[in-house]
């Protein structure tokens, strides 16, 4: 049994004032706070046997490289990937796909081909692929979404054609929480041979991850928004598709044999590993997928559910509040827009009673444009949340109405 | 009043407010509310204030050697913030507006009030303001 008082605990920067008032952190979407066990994994790495990995002869080197590759064997089982060489280190969501964009791009995309994405992405799930298509001729083709907030499936299967080479989609929206119904995605992908990335950047913390039940092509997300550090994340990809695709980065460790002439290219993992790494936050990270193992994701799912469906009961009771993102599936993001009152304006106001919510576009500019909006009001939930942090949103946010809606 | 009389006046107005962050803010705002709207004519792309995450359109007159200003933004918070600066450089020489020295903002603590963005976006009106009192001054001298 979980003790749900203690999960807070486990969290040191909750337990501060801020403006005057305890702090409800509720930009979780935007990134998570760290658990004891992370923030003590990095000073034990800088403390006990900073150095680097792979090549020393010695027993600091030795430990910080087993440190560091037990992360790999740790989020292996958290995507349940078949081989451990189809993780690949990188920086975070951006990188992955940037990776993906610059190699699987290089390797198979041509003058002509299509790749679908879809209203949801972020800027990062949108721009590599425009700039994939403007420097290989190929197009660009966008799904749309219904006033829910979620994909036109007949839409997408519209789009679908054999020019199509790669679906890149987002696996939960960071902007409106929507779930999309991948699996159906990538089944119907596959059937014309196109391949298919999903941006796990929201996903991860929320949903069980499978992707050999997922059968996605490639899989990316970021540690940070899984109660890891900022600045490493992984990417998933399938053994044979990553071997025929060329390396990323030159240096380090991603070759075999360098010669003036001639360099061979090491194998997977390290073929996509160059530089020296992020030691520290690798072996932290491992950290955080096994604080999140140790809750369980059923666990966190039913809780957050729980703190989702209270706000949205709470919020939609509210005239002048306007719920954005109505999806049937969800993770726990709630975004919202008060008639009368810019969204900048409706987070300073929270923040001066130490609520902390995202507002803006939330780098879905246009995702935004299709709801005819400049950006929203975004609170996001996570696991050491409570429903009495929700009501003092709520309060927050009828306050604001009656000063000045 | 002088530039520095109305500084004063507002210091002595957010002090009334004891520094309390949410006080602050919404007063901020009814000072945004009480501005009157640019007409929408001039809240066109060319006259946005760069560097400003909300949108801030500002518009001048130039006559009888003084420069008057008019604002509007879509956020209160914003337009509030402008307020105060037309309330003291509007109706003033361009020699006025550029040598004037804005020390209510540190007196009244305006960057822990509205943070470092909303702080670079103030100053990009600064900046904009002076710019305009700058050119009216070499019209005026050409």
């Amino acid at each position: 049994m979980i003790d749900v008082q203690k999960i807070k605990q486990d969290f040191p920067i909750l337990h501060q004032e801020v403006n005057g008032h305890p702090l409800v952190y509720f930009d979780n979407a935007a990134t998570t706070q760290k658990p004891q066990s992370v923030i003590d994994a990095l000073n034990q790495y800088y403390t006990g046997y900073n150095s680097n990995v792979h090549r020393g002869a010695h027993a600091l080197a030795d430990k910080a490289t087993r440190e560091f590759e037990a992360t790999r064997e740790t989020i292996q089982k958290f995507l349940n990937a078949e081989h451990l060489e189809e993780i690949i280190f990188t920086r975070g969501t951006t990188e992955g796909i940037n990776l993906v964009a610059a190699t699987f791009g290089k390797a198979f995309i041509n003058e002509g081909d299509e790749i679908i994405i879809s209203s949801l992405e972020h800027h990062s799930n949108i721009v590599p692929w425009q700039m994939l298509c403007e420097q290989k001729g190929a197009i660009l083709k966008v799904i749309p979404v219904n006033d829910n907030g979620e994909i036109i499936f007949e839409e997408y299967l519209n789009l679908l054609s054999d020019k199509t080479k790669l679906v890149s989609v987002v696996h939960a929206s960071n902007a409106l929480g929507t779930i999309n119904p991948v699996k159906d995605i990538i089944r119907e992908a596959h059937k014309i041979g196109a391949k298919v990335l999903l941006d796990g950047a929201q996903s991860s913390a929320h949903l069980h991850i499978d992707v050999q039940d997922l059968d996605c092509d490639f899989f990316v997300f970021s540690a940070h928004k899984v109660f890891g550090p900022t600045g490493i994340g992984a990417l998933y990809g399938k053994k044979d598709l990553l071997n025929a695709m060329p390396p990323y980065q030159g240096g380090g460790e991603m070759i075999k044999e360098v010669t003036f002439e001639k360099t061979t290219y090491n194998e997977l993992p390290y073929k996509f590993e160059a530089g020296t790494p992020n030691i520290a936050d690798t072996v932290a990270f491992r950290h955080a997928l096994e604080y999140v193992n140790e809750l369980g994701k059923d666990f966190i799912s039913a809780r957050e559910n729980e703190l989702l469906t209270y706000a949205t009961e709470q919020l939609n009771a509210i005239d002048k509040v306007r719920i954005i993102g109505t999806a049937a599936k969800k993770v726990s993001v709630i975004s919202f827009v008060i008639e009368g009152i810019h969204p900048y304006d409706i987070g300073m106001m929270l923040d001066a009673r130490g609520i902390a919510i995202r507002t803006g576009h939330h780098c879905t500019q246009p995702l935004m444009n299709r709801f005819g909006l400049e950006g929203t009001a975004r609170a996001s939930f996570a696991v050491y949340n409570s429903l009495e942090e929700v009501d003092k949103l709520v309060e927050g946010i009828k306050r604001i109405i009656k000063m000045f809606g | 009043m002088s530039i520095n009389e109305i500084q004063d006046s507002i210091i002595d107005d957010f002090s009334i407010l004891g520094g309390d962050r949410e006080s602050t803010i919404f007063y901020i705002m009814e000072l945004g509310q009480q501005l009157p709207t640019l007409e929408a004519e001039y809240q066109i792309d060319e006259n946005l204030i760069k560097g400003c995450q909300s949108k801030v359109w500002l518009t001048t007159d130039f006559e009888g050697g003084k420069v008057t200003y008019k604002a509007d933004s879509n956020t209160d918070i914003t337009k509030g913030l402008i307020s105060l600066l037309i309330r003291i450089l509007s109706g003033r020489s361009p020699k006025e507006i550029m040598d004037a020295d804005l020390y209510f903002i540190d007196k009244i603590g305006m960057s822990g009030v509205i943070g470092s963005q909303r702080s670079n976006g103030f100053a990009a009106m600064i900046k904009q303001m002076k710019l305009y009192a700058l050119a009216y001054s070499a019209k005026q001298n050409a």
